[in-house]
């Protein structure tokens, strides 16, 4: 099929109507890495311009925040509950997705739908209710409550996305498999859960991607300066009584983003697909 | 791909046998694989849930026994200026939010179905505001319109849009809407642009070549192709963002406070000032509930026209 060429001046216009857009997206990132490096006599000097570091960039924000707060500990919880909440809740996605897609017994419609649903519910809807609960099993202000209460939406998503990809596994591979003499487990173990690498993918992403950036649950459930998360230890303990804190305040949200950058930059593609999934297949 | 052919030998068990025999039959392996998920949502999304309706119904506040108080809840709730502020606000904010991002994304997401230069490039800065956590980046937001220092006033100062000193966004009423309203669209327009654009691609090109080739104009095609066949995705799209809009929290938590004077509170930021801060469960979870007409009329909608291909 050949690509309608336009000419070069329509294609400028494009990219200039783009400018806004790419403006609005990526200023507040700019700003705030812009803050974080500044001298805090720059940062408060009403007559300096905002859009420029003129007086050097400094790091001083960046080492108060490693040495004089528990922004360590608090990164470290977040990768011990996102790590272990991701991979919980791939696993349960992954063979309740299977299930859907594949297999044939009573009640299978229901629970698809019952899990369309539970994926819509949003968070701020059970939070109250669930602090209850969290009291309950004695996990009161620990990091282990956030472990235990991600999967709620991380499950139904991962099932959400993997049956799609499961879907596009031919059946026919899989039973070939089977009439030569693997047993359904093997079938999927070797067969059908490699087909569906990128899905498996996408989900560990999104799933590490939303439980990392998961804010109003680890704000109710946890509160003590060893069992936060790094939003809500930045949020929360880094803003003082004084007003000088802006520095310090933009390098912890810069430097809690890192994780994520990380992994987005490297799988950008994923990201995109697994976005449209939700919404498109 | 080779598959080993599996040879039970004489030393496994008569029970290993059975399980085996159990795995590969459908009818046991498809509840035994959905176990695990029905019972994380039974304990910790259902149970919670009938928790919220119990909760509303009473008069339960933090550290004391409650009594059954039938809808006296939901009856003062209406008394209060501070819940009818919100039920407001909720309303606003979602319309206006839902509006803009939806204007703006299909805006995007033609941009980005053009042949760009650096479309990868392109593509990830578009995205990154949604895969960056929010209740951090709002921090950037907040400092952004701080009454002294905002790069916003600066900014529109410098362009002679705005007289100085410039408006003080989180301290005045309809600007602090405004604001959070602006970081909620600057949050879920990547949701829109990427989303529509996956619509967008899979309309087929020969029904553009057809109307081309009839001479209909660029806004005809628009009009009369692309926006038809977008519907689906539009609906889907939509009905999404307007869920999780209702339901935002962190925005408004970090932005606001729901402040000044309750302007910018949503349902969820109330539930948590009442139900925790000041220990009213009872209200705190009826507010919450006022979340749940939204839920049930989106998953109707979803599951009655949108995914009815499906089940």
């Amino acid at each position: 099929m050949a690509v309608r060429r336009r000419p070069l001046r329509t294609k400028v216009l494009l990219h200039l109507a783009m400018l806004p857009f790419l403006a609005f997206a990526v200023f507040p990132f700019y700003h705030m890495t812009l803050t974080s490096l500044k001298t805090d006599r720059e940062l408060y000097d009403r007559h300096a311009v905002p859009l420029l570091i003129r007086q050097g960039p400094t790091l001083e924000h960046y080492t108060k925040l490693l040495w004089e707060t528990a922004f360590l500990t608090w990164t470290k919880n977040s990768l011990l509950v996102t790590g272990i909440a991701t991979a919980v809740s791939v696993v349960i996605g992954t063979i309740a997705a299977y299930a859907l897609a594949r297999l044939k017994f009573p009640g299978v419609g229901t629970f698809g739908t019952g899990i369309f649903v539970t994926y819509l519910v949003p968070t701020s809807l059970l939070f109250l209710p669930l602090a209850q609960v969290v009291h309950w099993l004695g996990l009161a202000d620990s990091k282990w409550a956030l472990v235990v209460t991600y999967p709620t939406f991380l499950v139904p998503f991962c099932t959400w996305l993997l049956m799609g990809y499961f879907r596009t596994v031919p059946k026919e591979v899989e039973e070939c498999a089977m009439v030569d003499g693997a047993t359904r487990i093997q079938a999927l173990m070797r067969i059908v859960l490699p087909m569906a690498i990128p899905g498996l993918i996408c989900a560990a992403l999104f799933a590490f991607t939303l439980s990392w950036n998961e804010f109003i649950y680890a704000l109710t459930f946890t509160s003590s300066s060893d069992e936060i998360t790094a939003s809500v230890g930045v949020t929360s303990e880094l803003i003082r009584g004084d007003i000088y804190f802006w520095g310090g305040l933009m390098a912890g949200a810069v430097l809690a983003s890192v994780p994520i950058v990380i992994l987005y930059v490297f799988f950008l593609d994923y990201y995109v697909s697994g976005l449209t999934a939700g919404a498109v297949k | 791909m080779a598959v080993g052919s599996v040879r039970v030998g004489p030393a496994a068990s008569r029970s290993g046998l059975r399980l085996r025999e159990l795995l590969d039959h459908e009818r046991f392996l498809g509840p035994a694989f959905v176990t695990p998920a029905l019972l994380l949502i039974a304990l910790l999304v259902a149970y919670p849930f009938v928790m919220a309706l119990y909760f509303a119904l009473s008069n339960a506040q933090i550290g004391r026994p409650s009594e059954f108080v039938g809808l006296r809840n939901f009856v003062g709730l209406w008394q209060s200026d501070s819940f009818r502020q919100t039920f407001q606000n909720a309303f606003v904010f979602t319309g206006i939010a839902v509006a803009f991002k939806l204007v703006l994304g299909i805006s995007l997401a033609l941009l980005l179905n053009e042949q760009l230069w650096v479309k990868r490039l392109i593509r990830g800065a578009v995205l990154l505001p949604w895969v960056i956590p929010t209740a951090l980046s709002t921090l950037g937001w907040w400092w952004m319109f701080n009454s002294l220092y905002s790069v916003v006033n600066w900014s529109g100062i410098a362009l002679g849009l705005m007289d100085p000193p410039g408006p003080n966004w989180l301290g005045q009423k309809y600007y602090a809407m405004a604001a959070v309203i602006a970081v909620n669209v600057w949050r879920g327009l990547p949701f829109f642009a990427i989303t529509l654009l996956a619509g967008l691609v899979s309309i087929p090109k020969e029904l553009y070549e057809a109307a081309e080739a009839d001479g209909a104009s660029a806004s005809a095609r628009f009009w009369n192709i692309t926006l038809p066949l977008l519907k689906p995705v539009l609906a889907v799209v939509v009905l999404f963002s307007t869920i999780f809009t209702f339901s935002d929290f962190n925005i408004v938590y970090v932005l606001t406070h729901g402040g000044p004077i309750n302007s910018t509170h949503l349902f969820a930021t109330l539930t948590r000032q009442i139900g925790l801060e000041s220990g009213q469960i009872g209200q705190g979870a009826a507010i919450s509930l006022y979340l749940f007409p939204v839920l049930v009329f989106v998953v109707f909608v979803q599951l009655r026209f949108v995914r009815r291909q499906v089940y």
